[in-house]
């Protein structure tokens, strides 16, 4: 969220930080929301997306806010497993959800199987898309996890449409997504 | 966006008894459209009722049919062996909607209620919209009205209902069921959508404060033979221009003998009709008969600057699509 639209509705002297947690008192959800493995009792204003949650008051700025309307995927991280836009849905709404950002696919220190194949494939240039890229590949593997049908080119850019790059790093995200697929499905 | 107050009840009736008790209220599904046209200033409820944790969200075999629980997410219907078997069309559109991320958001009933509309109707910045603001005008009927309707429009608003997965509910005669603070009822989903006319304002038969429940798709046993063609101007992650919900069933000679179609991106509801289905009967698949219900399908089109392309589009994009349709029948 905004500024501009934070702000909107609330008196112009209460100070940014005051606004985004106490607009007032009958507006506040209590919510507790796992994120990366890390439990948090937070106490929210129901506008504030799970886009503004992670990057301004959890200090996640991996995920990115490319459009802030669903309409690029650089927000996208994982709900329970599942590839989700955080920028269109409200933190209050996943109470008692398991959240995992671009910050907690590491293991150990070790990069997540698709972090190191974007790297191998060079599959990013600017690089702001990229965590998004990344969740979203994650929940594409889940979603096709134990299928026995092999994952083709096409078909990979079809579940992948909802990740713009204006880079257009594209056929190396391809390549990058095909080959720890290949790796994984064995 | 305006501030609101949360609600997140447990029970559908707590759902129905929490609208009925504040003025201004919407159930909030996956958020996809309200959030964004919240964000727009479009939308400004006093109070928002999470009903995503309802009871709601299983999908079941029901008198022949199968029932959708209207908190069901959109990737989980499409992807269901029951609904990919026996209603392909079905699995198609929603697959054809939105993106992977979105999909698993976008619940069904939240998807059968996104805004019909158009740019002018998302953009505050836009005086005259009379869906947005009853009585304001219309920016796009000499604006740029490309995406625009060319069938069944008013002239108070010319705008699309975007749905995809509409337009295939519309072509299987789903019914949708709902409930409300007079107890539960259903409706055709011909019956549940409706055309601007005078009150641009309201989308669809649905009365304030009731709630979708599920949507059932008949015990029609040929809807196998269904394919859904969505024509846009990139491959993915974009609107329909045109799009063809078709279902088709043969006899034992390869002649049709049910066919069912609707079309999406050319009215403020999935377009369907009924007679015009009709000039498909006992005739062999193929451009004649296909061109035939292509007219019947389009008599009283009306394009505007912008979108004439659509007529044609239309003819091509019914072909295509029941000559699919049919080869799987
Ligand atoms: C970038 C982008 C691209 C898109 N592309 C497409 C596309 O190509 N094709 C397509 O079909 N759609 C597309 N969509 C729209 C998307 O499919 C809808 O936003 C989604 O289906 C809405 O479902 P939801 O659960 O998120 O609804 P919400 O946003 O939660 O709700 C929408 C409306 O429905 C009401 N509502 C929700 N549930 C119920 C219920 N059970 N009973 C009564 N009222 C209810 C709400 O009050 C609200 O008014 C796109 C959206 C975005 C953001
Ligand atoms: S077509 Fe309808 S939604 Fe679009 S500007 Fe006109 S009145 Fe508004
Ligand atoms: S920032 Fe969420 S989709 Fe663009
Ligand atoms: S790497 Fe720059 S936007 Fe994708």
């Amino acid at each position: 969220m905004n500024v501009a639209s934070l702000s909107a509705g609330i008196a112009a002297t209460v100070p940014l930080a005051e606004a985004q947690t106490v607009p007032s008192a009958s507006e506040i959800v209590d919510c507790a929301i796992t994120v990366n493995g890390r439990e948090y009792a937070l106490t929210l204003d129901p506008r504030i997306t799970l886009l503004d949650l992670l990057r301004e008051r959890l200090h996640l700025t991996g995920a990115k806010k490319g459009c802030d309307h669903g309409q690029c995927g650089a927000c996208t991280v994982l709900s329970g497993g599942t590839r989700i836009n955080s920028c269109l849905s409200l933190a209050v709404t996943h109470n008692g959800d398991f959240i995992t950002t671009i910050e907690g696919l590491a293991r150990n220190g070790d990069l997540h199987p698709l972090q190191a194949a974007f790297i191998e494939h060079d599959g990013f240039q600017c690089g702001y898309c990229t965590p998004g890229q990344i969740c979203s590949a994650a929940g594409l593997l889940n979603e096709v996890r134990g299928r026995a049908k092999p994952l083709d080119d096409a078909e990979i850019r079809e579940r992948m449409s909802g990740n713009i790059c204006r880079c257009g790093a594209y056929p190396n995200i391809v390549a990058a997504i095909k080959a720890v697929r290949g790796r994984v499905a064995g | 966006m305006k501030a609101f107050a949360y609600a997140r009840p447990s029970t559908t009736d707590e759902a129905i008894a929490t609208f009925s008790s504040s003025s201004g209220a919407k159930f909030l599904g996956g958020g996809t459209n309200l959030i964004d046209l919240m964000k727009m200033g479009v939308e400004q409820p006093s109070t928002l009722i999470d009903i995503t944790r309802l009871p709601l969200a299983t999908i079941e075999e029901h008198a022949g049919g199968i029932r959708i629980g209207a908190m069901v997410r959109n990737s989980t219907v499409a992807e269901h062996p029951l609904v990919r078997d026996r209603y392909p069309v079905l699995s198609q559109a929603i697959l054809a909607g939105a993106s992977p991320q979105l999909r698993n958001m976008a619940t069904i009933g939240g998807n059968l209620m996104q805004r019909t509309r158009c740019s002018y109707f998302y953009d505050p910045t836009y005086a005259h919209c009379n869906k947005r603001l009853p009585g304001s005008g219309c920016d796009a009927i000499d604006g740029y009205n490309r995406m625009h309707a060319i069938l069944g429009a008013s002239d108070q608003c010319i705008a699309t209902n975007p749905g995809d997965m509409a337009v295939a509910l519309m072509a299987l005669d789903a019914r949708i069921q709902v409930l409300g603070p007079q107890g539960p009822r259903s409706r055709l989903a011909g019956d549940f959508f409706r055309l601007p006319g005078d009150t641009p304002n309201i989308d669809t038969n649905l009365r304030p404060g009731e709630l979708i429940t599920a949507v059932d798709l008949p015990p029609i046993d040929w809807a196998t033979g269904g394919h859904y063609l969505k024509v846009r101007d990139r491959n993915s992650y974009a609107f329909a221009l045109i799009s063809v919900a078709a279902v088709v069933g043969l006899d034992s000679n390869g002649s049709i003998r049910r066919a069912q179609l609707a079309l999406g991106g050319v009215a403020h509801m999935p377009w369907r009709v009924p007679d015009a289905e009709r000039v498909l009967i006992g005739q062999t698949p193929g451009d004649g008969a296909f061109r035939d219900v292509a007219e019947a399908l389009l008599k009283g089109a009306k394009p505007y600057a912008h979108n004439r392309f659509k007529v044609e589009l239309v003819r091509r994009s019914i072909a295509r699509a029941l000559e699919a349709a049919s080869t799987r029948a």
